[in-house]
């Protein structure tokens, strides 16, 4: 597996000069507080998830995780990845997770890491993103919306194999 | 899922009021631009004034204006003060109680679900600054 260095993506100001934010590559340091802020958010710790997750996608070119900081601390992250030909579908990047501290949500944080990962996506060109989120996860649901993301072309489907 | 003509009449007013929040328009305005009932889409403006989504002011240069939180009303917000949609009254049909007509239901109801998601995640803001994407055909899948 090939390593990146870690740098700095972008330097956002947003609303107010109290709220500028750097959008970074993840590092192994930045895990203990995506671990608490993921927990935070789905009640469930996943730290062999988070750590695979890292080695996969944050210590690699296999993906993109960001994070995003404001005066060093911590305030979101974001998981990404081009995947091609699943369920027929030709190239496109995939966010599989993204969460915002909640003392930095409305200040542009969860904006600007989708961007980030968005700008990564153009520059493989790609031009075409996409999600998947529970139906009634409406706070990330509404945030993907405000971002332009609406339906696609596919739809996901199970059933229960256990009967 | 569908709408009735209420709800449609609200999402317009609503939607034409928070995209101009400088101007007030009038109900005639808003009824010439859609084509529909002004005497319908009045009785529907006072239902939306009772709600506190908009308000009225009288005499020259009065009409409707846009009061609520862009940011925090949604378009099932909108729906449910005429309708509602999260449980809607049951009005047993024939064939509702064979098992065909039990499973049709229960697909019927997954629909609902997801169009209940979908207005509830889509704020006014949201809305008038992704309209624009609507206007793109939605791509098929290749398989």
């Amino acid at each position: 597996m090939s390593k990146k260095e870690p740098h700095i993506i972008h330097q956002t100001e947003t609303i107010s000069p109290e709220h500028k934010f750097i959008i970074r590559d993840a590092i192994a340091a930045d895990l203990p507080e995506i671990i608490k802020l993921d927990s935070q958010n789905t009640g469930i710790k996943k730290e062999d998830y988070w750590s695979d997750a890292f080695e996969r996608y944050g210590n690699s070119y296999d993906g993109f995780f960001h994070v995003a900081e404001n005066d060093s601390c911590f305030c979101g992250y974001i998981l990404g990845e081009v995947r091609a030909w699943e369920f027929g579908s030709p190239p496109c990047g995939w966010i599989f997770a993204l969460g915002v501290h909640n003392d930095a949500r409305e200040m542009g944080v969860g904006s600007g890491l989708f961007e980030s990962v968005c700008e990564h996506f153009r520059e493989a060109g790609i031009d075409k993103v996409r999600t998947m989120l529970a139906r009634n996860d409406n706070l990330n649901m509404s945030f993907f919306r405000s971002q332009g993301m609406r339906s696609g072309p596919f739809i996901q489907l199970e059933k229960n194999v256990t009967n | 899922m569908k709408l009735n003509k209420a709800t449609r009449f609200a999402l317009f007013a609503v939607l034409e009021l928070a995209n101009s929040p400088e101007r007030h328009l009038s109900a005639t305005e808003i009824a010439n631009k859609y084509e529909i009932s002004v005497h319908h889409l009045v009785k529907v403006l006072h239902s939306l004034v009772r709600s506190r989504l908009v308000t009225s002011v009288r005499g020259a240069g009065g009409g409707y204006r846009f009061i609520g939180n862009k940011k925090r009303t949604t378009l099932l917000d909108i729906a449910e003060v005429f309708e509602d949609i999260r449980q809607p009254p049951v009005i047993p049909e024939e064939g509702d109680d064979t098992e065909i007509g039990i499973a049709l239901s229960q697909i019927m109801l997954e629909i609902d679900d997801i169009a209940i998601a979908t207005l509830n995640s889509i704020s006014i803001d949201t809305f008038l600054k992704t309209m624009h994407y609507y206007q793109e055909d939605i791509p098929q899948p290749t398989i």
